[in-house]
């Protein structure tokens, strides 16, 4: 991975050092990502959570950064690899966890699972299962700030797999066209279930695929929540100044298998452990904060026990909610008139 | 404070594997995230990943196991608590004492405690009758799988023809992603192996455009919810082309992948397409249940010089049946067989709801009603004949269907029904379908919304007026 540095490095490239407070948030909403995930892991492996669940463990940073140039009313959509995004937006671990267990207090009453929760309080969107789904959607979503006369931007994630679907170039098309604001954030995370992206694109640099509309892209490491941050913000003055649609292309790496049921064997383990060693989101912000005397390791303990805490109440509520109610099943089809 | 590992769920249908490798030995030290051991179930080998710290104790499945089900405690691990960053609290599923299950008699207990199998999965795929005038008197059969079934299939039509090749995501380096197309690329090379970009409509139609060029394409959706992208190119131009050119622009091709729910995917990836194709002119639509079937039908749409839908089950790829052992056995496209024999009423279904059918006519000769099951195999052009001749013996017939009721396979036997038999029928033609809503994705709603068993038998009592 061309883009990914240490954090160090990163840090003293682009010379700014976000004030610790900043760093320990970071932290803090990336580590309660990838302990929910492990956690979920977990009780997949135990038959609590049932059919597809897609990991986001080694991707943290990209939605922790950009969530972090969100404004109220900011709308985000994602794919089915959606539980940072909503943690990450806000909504609360004991709605998602109970989700993925199929129980009464899940965001979605037990009805949608892993690939479909969704927040109107948060504005998270979804939660999509079909790739590329998400893109006109998200467009949609942004042309509805626009017409309303917000200042709002619409965060639309999708995979480097997703990038090859024909309704994002619509998308991009319509939202040039129209000055949406809508930032294209693509995670490009190297590969599409075992499909990797040199065997599936043409055009691997994707930040370049909206060149012929018009459309700005750049590309971020993103395994750095400091590159993604900036580039955010970039990116939402862009939207919010009525210039049209910007696109993002984050550089990162899932370290699981595309969903639990994935043998990966299309990567070696040697690739796998030499980016969770060198380019580890969590552990880069880890040793920012301790390599520049910003806090001690007690002040990093105190989060890690914190988020321990958060996550293991998720995970005892999400097995004490009942199921929902036989009656639920025919609720919920139609809204009532 | 000694943790159980349990034995685990590694994908949506497992319910059992093999534990085929220990990769540390007891007195070991392990750490969340090492790879403590190799599972096999009959999709993959996964790696098994510790998720909490400590030495490994004991080991309670010895390597080489089989058919550990899921949940069975495998090993015990002695935690050393407290370690940053690191998840290390027990496991929530409370530990139990459990006996270490010897390895000669590895059908181990699981613990089912709050663990719930998809009611998809727990489906029972009984046997059908194979009565078939291509199957000669003394043929041998063999046991195989739906899945081995279709492969040899397509890698058969394809040593035959190489104008046959086979398209789709994840299809060839990947092994396909429920390894149907296991070992093809190997043997068939990447030219007509071919794995595409996540880009449904254009294959779609690319596969059509060869299919004018002609080429007889296989294309492969990973699921046949995938193929609501490339509809447009199946109905309007792989489905109307002949008749638009006049008759001059036939296009051979198949399309296929699994239809229907599997466990616990929730709305999204849960649909049965077989009533959106059956409505379409110039579309043939194929929904076998058993392997013998796959088998044969998959030979026949790969011949056959029309668009051919190829509908295949997720649950079904696991499940074996008796297959005759004949060099090129094809099952004629637009025939429907009696899977089951009776005179009190007939069930008429295809693909999964064949199983349940069977499952339930089990069920009505315990109480004394002789069912007899219809497997319609293809749902475009159907068999009338074989319908009507069943209703004009049983005066009765209940349709069954995975699909939602509106406008579905059901409606449309009824409607035929009513044109072509109605002076046979003693009762009301009755259909038992899934529900009329979105698949939901908790266990006990998804178990309410598919078509099951007691349904079928307490239509099939309704329509023999019995209790
Ligand atoms: C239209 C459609 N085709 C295929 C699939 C099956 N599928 C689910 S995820 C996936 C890979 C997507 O990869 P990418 O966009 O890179 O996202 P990532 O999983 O890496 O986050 C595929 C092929 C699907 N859900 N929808
Ligand atoms: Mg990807």
């Amino acid at each position: 991975m061309a883009k990914a540095g240490k954090a160090a490095d990163s840090a003293a490239k682009g010379g700014k050092l976000p004030p610790a407070k900043e760093l320990l948030q970071y932290y803090r909403d990336m580590l309660l990502i990838r302990r929910f995930e492990e956690k979920a892991g977990q009780l997949y492996g135990m038959g609590l959570i049932g059919g597809f669940c897609h990991l986001y463990i080694g991707q943290e940073a990209v939605v922790v950064g950009l969530q972090a140039c969100a404004k109220l009313g900011d709308a985000v959509i994602t794919s089915y690899r959606d539980h940072g995004h909503m943690l990450a937006t806000g909504m609360d671990p004991k709605g998602v966890m109970a989700e993925l267990t199929g129980r009464a207090g899940g965001y979605s009453k037990g009805k949608g699972g892993s690939m479909h929760m969704f927040s109107r309080e948060k504005h998270f969107y979804g939660g999509h299962g079909i790739v590329g789904a998400q893109v006109p959607l998200g467009t949609g979503l942004a042309f509805a700030q626009k017409y309303n006369k917000t200042d709002n931007v619409t965060f639309c994630y999708f995979g480097d797999g997703s990038a090859n679907q024909g309704q994002v170039y619509e998308s991009f098309n319509m939202a040039e066209l129209w000055k949406l604001p809508v930032i294209y954030v693509i995670e490009n995370n190297q590969y599409a279930m075992g499909t990797a992206i040199n065997r599936s694109s043409a055009q691997p640099a994707l930040h370049k695929r909206g060149e012929s509309f018009g459309v700005v892209g750049r590309q971020v490491d993103g395994m750095s929540v400091v590159a993604v941050k900036e580039a955010g913000e970039e990116a939402v003055a862009h939207c919010r100044a009525g210039k049209g649609p910007i696109i993002l292309e984050m550089m990162t790496y899932r370290y699981r298998g595309h969903s639990m049921s994935d043998p990966a064997k299309y990567r070696s383990k040697d690739e796998v452990t030499k980016m969770r060693a060198e380019h580890d989101p969590i552990d880069q912000v880890r040793a920012l904060l301790l390599g520049n005397k910003m806090v001690d390791e007690d002040a990093l303990k105190a989060i890690d026990k914190e988020v321990k805490d958060i996550v293991q109440q998720a995970a005892d509520f999400a097995q004490e909610s009942p199921e929902p109610d036989a009656s639920e099943l025919w609720t919920d089809v139609y809204v009532e008139a | 404070m000694s943790i159980e590992i349990l034995m685990p769920a590694l994908s949506p249908t497992m319910t059992e594997g093999k534990l085929a490798k220990w990769h540390k030995t007891e007195g070991d030290a392990v750490k969340a995230g090492d790879i403590i051991a190799e599972i096999e179930t009959d999709k993959a080998t996964m790696e098994f990943e510790a998720v909490d710290e400590g030495v490994l104790e004991k080991i309670l499945v010895a390597e080489g196991t089989e058919g550990v089900a899921v949940n069975t405690p495998i090993a015990s691990l002695r935690g050393d608590d407290e370690k940053p960053g690191t998840s290390s609290e027990k496991s929530a599923v409370p530990a139990k004492k459990a006996e270490a299950p010897k390895a000669e008699a590895p059908k181990a207990e699981a613990k089912a405690d709050k663990a719930v199998e998809s009611a998809v999965t727990a489906v029972k795929t009984p046997a059908p009758e194979l009565k078939d005038p291509a199957i000669p008197e003394g043929t041998q059969f063999v046991s195989m799988t739906v899945r081995e079934a279709i492969r040899e299939g397509m890698s058969e039509e394809m040593r035959r023809d190489p104008k046959v090749f086979l398209m789709g995501e994840e299809v060839a380096e990947y092994q396909g992603a429920y390894k149907i197309s296991q070992g093809m690329l190997d043997e068939f090379g990447p030219d007509r192996v071919i794995d595409t970009p996540i880009t449904e409509q254009g294959f779609a139609g690319l596969g059509v455009g060869a299919a004018f060029g002609g080429l007889r394409p296989i294309i492969e959706f990973m699921t046949f919810n995938f193929s609501m992208q490339a509809i447009d190119q199946i109905v309007n131009s792989a489905a109307k082309t002949l008749y638009m050119s006049g008759g001059q622009m036939g296009c051979p091709i198949v399309f296929r992948g699994p239809n229907g729910a599997a466990a616990r995917v929730a709305a999204q990836h849960s649909q049965d397409y077989a009533a959106w194709y059956s409505h379409i002119p110039g579309l043939k639509v194929v929904a076998p249940y058993s392997a013998a079937d796959f088998k044969g039908l998959i030979k026949a749409a790969i011949r056959d010089p029309n668009p051919v839908i190829f509908l295949e089950n997720e649950i079904l790829y696991g499940r074996s049946f008796e297959v005759p052992k004949l060099d090129d056995y094809v099952v004629p496209i637009g025939k429907a067989r009696i899977a089951r024999e009776g005179k009190d009423v007939t069930l008429v279904g295809y693909s999964i709801a064949v199983g349940h059918a069977l499952a339930a006519a089990e069920k009505l000769a315990e109480e004394g009603i002789e069912a007899e099951v219809i497997d319609l195999r293809t749902i475009r052009p159907m068999d009338h004949d074989t319908i009507i001749q069943s209703v004009q013996k049983t005066n009765r017939i209940v349709t069954v269907e995975e699909g939602f009721p509106q406008s579905g396979i059901g409606a449309e036997i009824a409607a035929v029904m009513m044109e072509k038999a109605f002076d046979y029928l003693d009762a009301p033609v009755t259909r038992v379908h899934g529900k009329d809503v979105p698949m939901p994705y908790a266990a006990n709603l998804e178990k309410l919304a598919l078509v099951s068993v007691p349904e079928i038998v307490a239509a099939a009592k309704a329509v023999c007026y019995r209790k």
